[in-house]
């Protein structure tokens, strides 16, 4: 790590550090729609936008259907594009974002993960942004208020690099990170300019003297070389999140991997889990290493694409895993994390043994005597060797 | 009203009217702010109901999201929270399964004009049977108050802090043109007013449309420099509209920019969509 440059420590909610991200960044235009609990995000945005603190188009839409379109649009011509949203707002997204992805136009928005309707209920689960992962839209999900400011700033990188060129979703926790104030540190609104530079987009609807077809029709002739080549460019993004990971850690400081690993490499026993609950996890991590238990943690932070092979690597002398869900795929076997993780490790020479919780939908509690149940509960498969339940939920 | 419905009218209301028998009471109390005219809309509506003499379980009442779509939670009828701006292309679905139920739309500014403005205009082409009643405070209240598609030019909102740049939409106006049968306006503060006219809506067979002015003191009230909730209704319901009555007598421009309340539209001419569908299946079945 070199000597970062100079930053200022400030308390902000989640999505009030994002608004400041987003404001810093200056995106030419955001079209947007409120809903909760991202809401607040585009509401610190407009506030800027009025203040004249970025020069950028905000256009409060109709819809969230309306804001995708109106991205896509935007981005289509040329623009860096932002917007932000949560649950139904991202399902009603669904048409425009294979769009979006499927036209390589690299849109940055901001999730505030919620739980999706029936019934309806606004507090935090994965359910959302976990339907879109196969949209073709990069994903990564943070576990605090400063990795979600950092993921912002880093997302228009990640997008943007020349060989990848797709849209990305960077998430946080709904309420448990958007609306929690944490100490993080920000950036000189200078440096923040200069890390995400002036985008140039590469082929645009407004160049008249190199004119371009988006979206155009391909039938099966062509559909698939295109599909192959959006498979191709998730492929490089890997690498890209890696690249622009590791500049940014020279030049801010902080540095962020594919994934966290905490405690993973005596580790008999282990815990999968993304962005905020990881930190809850830590806590019980530490408690019962302090009693002697060789536990350890991996927390993915890109998901979309998957780094399977890196995690195989990460995993391969645990024991035994448990992947913690907080989205179910209602398909009798586990959540999605689950099923991705225990993929990644089924080509491994000595597998570890893999089972699912699902916690945490619709914002009920995950507490650190819940993480010492699953950490219980993975010394027992441990000590017996056999998996009783291979997927099941937790606190209920 | 449906062929089939059970509906004995009554003459009068009670005084004091029970309400208890029309509300889940363990839902109580509600979540609207104080100052919020949507109570007032929700008993005016109950009356309404009694008035009608509709059976409770003859009603199946939905909503979208928002501050006005928590009423079904809070009514002893068959009721449908859906999603935001889909409340009439549910309901839509529950007359055509059940044409002889009485349904009612209980909805926002922003979740039918903007968000599902589409299933709007066109359940008004096609005459459905229902009553949809706009609880119009200009605003979205339930996010933080945002600039939606009814909150006046100029005014201020969380997401135009100097002042809204778009025009808005008259939704009698668009309900009016769209084809909708019947189209009503009344406003919080004529309480007894929107009663009669929520009457009216419900006995019409037909697409029913009544925008009900409502404030918002929360966040409309407080952004738009107005120093209490009634001091909201005598400047926007009260002084911001006159009664179809009199605005006979006025000229266009001594109306100027304030809107008319009462009856604005009945067509009894018009055929109901559930009744061009057994006309079309009886015409098609003959033939064949």
């Amino acid at each position: 790590m070199s000597a970062a440059l100079k930053q200022k420590k400030v308390g902000l909610t989640g999505n009030s550090a994002v608004a400041y991200a987003m404001m810093q960044i200056d995106p030419d235009v955001v079209p947007a729609y409120p809903i909760t609990p991202s809401t607040t995000i585009i509401e610190e945005f407009s506030s800027y936008h009025a203040d004249g603190k970025v020069t950028g188009e905000l256009i409060t839409v109709e819809s969230e259907h309306s804001a995708m379109s109106a991205s896509v649009g935007a981005a289509a011509a040329g623009a860096r594009v932002m917007t932000a949203t949560s649950a139904q707002g991202l399902a009603l997204m669904w048409e425009v974002l294979y769009i979006a992805s499927g036209m390589r136009l690299p849109i940055i928005m901001p999730i505030v993960n919620r739980a999706l309707s029936a019934p309806i209920n606004i507090h935090c689960d994965h359910s959302d942004s976990m339907g879109a992962r196969d949209s073709g839209w990069i994903q990564l999900y943070a576990e605090t208020v400063q990795e979600a400011y950092d993921n912002t700033i880093m997302a228009v990188r990640i997008a943007e690099e020349s060989d990848v060129l797709l849209p990305i979703m960077s998430c946080q926790d709904g309420f448990i990170t958007s609306h929690a104030i944490e100490c993080l540190e920000l950036i000189e609104d200078k440096d923040v300019k200069d890390f995400v530079g002036e985008y140039v987009p590469k082929d645009t609807l407004l160049d008249v003297d190199n004119p371009v077809t988006m979206g155009a029709m391909a039938l099966p002739e062509f559909y698939m070389e295109f599909k192959r080549d959006q498979s191709n460019a998730m492929t490089r993004a890997k690498d890209a999140v890696s690249k622009i990971s590791a500049e940014f850690a020279e030049t801010f400081g902080r540095e962020y991997g594919l994934f966290e690993s905490y405690k993973l490499d005596d580790a008999d026993v282990a815990i999968v889990v993304l962005s905020s609950a990881a930190g809850t996890t830590k806590v019980a991590i530490d408690k019962l290493r302090a009693e002697g238990k060789k536990v350890g943690l991996l927390r993915p932070r890109l998901y979309r694409p998957w780094p399977h092979a890196e995690i195989a690597e990460a995993l391969k002398n645990v024991k035994v895993v448990c992947v913690l869900d907080r989205a179910d795929s209602m398909n009798d076997f586990g959540g999605p994390l689950f099923g991705d993780v225990r993929s990644a490790l089924f080509d491994l020479d000595t597998a570890p043994k893999v089972f699912g919780r699902i916690f945490g939908l619709g914002g009920r509690d995950y507490k650190v005597v819940d993480a010492e149940g699953v950490i219980g509960e993975l010394y027992k498969v441990l000590e017996t060797g056999k998996i009783e339940q291979l997927n099941r939920y937790i606190t209920i | 009203m449906a062929e089939g419905a059970a509906v004995k009218k009554k003459q009068k209301v009670n005084v004091p009217f029970d309400y208890d028998k029309y509300l889940r009471k363990g839902k109580l109390p509600h979540i609207w702010c104080p100052g919020c005219g949507h109570g007032i809309v929700l008993k005016s509506l109950l009356r309404a109901i009694d008035k009608v003499g509709l059976d409770k379980s003859s009603i199946c009442m939905a909503s979208g999201i928002g501050c006005s779509s928590r009423t079904p939670g809070y009514v002893d009828f068959n009721t449908l929270h859906s999603l935001h701006g889909r409340a009439i292309a549910f309901a839509t679905g529950v007359k055509l399964a059940k044409p002889e139920m009485n349904i009612l739309v209980t909805i926002g500014d922003g979740d039918a004009l903007a968000i599902g403005g589409n299933h709007f205009i066109h359940a008004c082409r096609r005459n459905i049977d229902m009553t949809v009643i706009i609880y119009s405070n200009a605003i979205y209240g339930m996010t933080g108050g945002q600039v939606s598609p009814t909150t006046p030019e100029g005014a201020m909102s969380t997401t135009s802090p100097h002042g809204n740049m778009e025009p808005a939409f008259d939704a009698c106006a668009v309900a009016e043109a769209s084809g909708a049968s019947f189209v009503a306006r009344s406003t919080a503060y004529h309480m007894q007013e929107l009663e009669k006219v929520l009457t009216a809506a419900i006995e019409h067979k037909g697409m029913s449309v009544v925008e009900v002015l409502d404030s918002c003191p929360v966040y409309y009230g407080r952004q738009n420099k107005y120093k209490s909730a009634s001091h909201m209704m005598e400047e926007i319901e009260k002084k911001g509209t006159v009664s179809g009555a009199q605005a006979k007598n006025l000229s266009e421009e001594e109306i100027g920019d304030r809107f008319v309340r009462g009856i604005l539209k009945q067509d009894k001419d018009g055929v109901e969509y559930c009744d061009a569908y057994d006309n079309l299946i009886a015409k098609v079945q003959v033939k064949k």
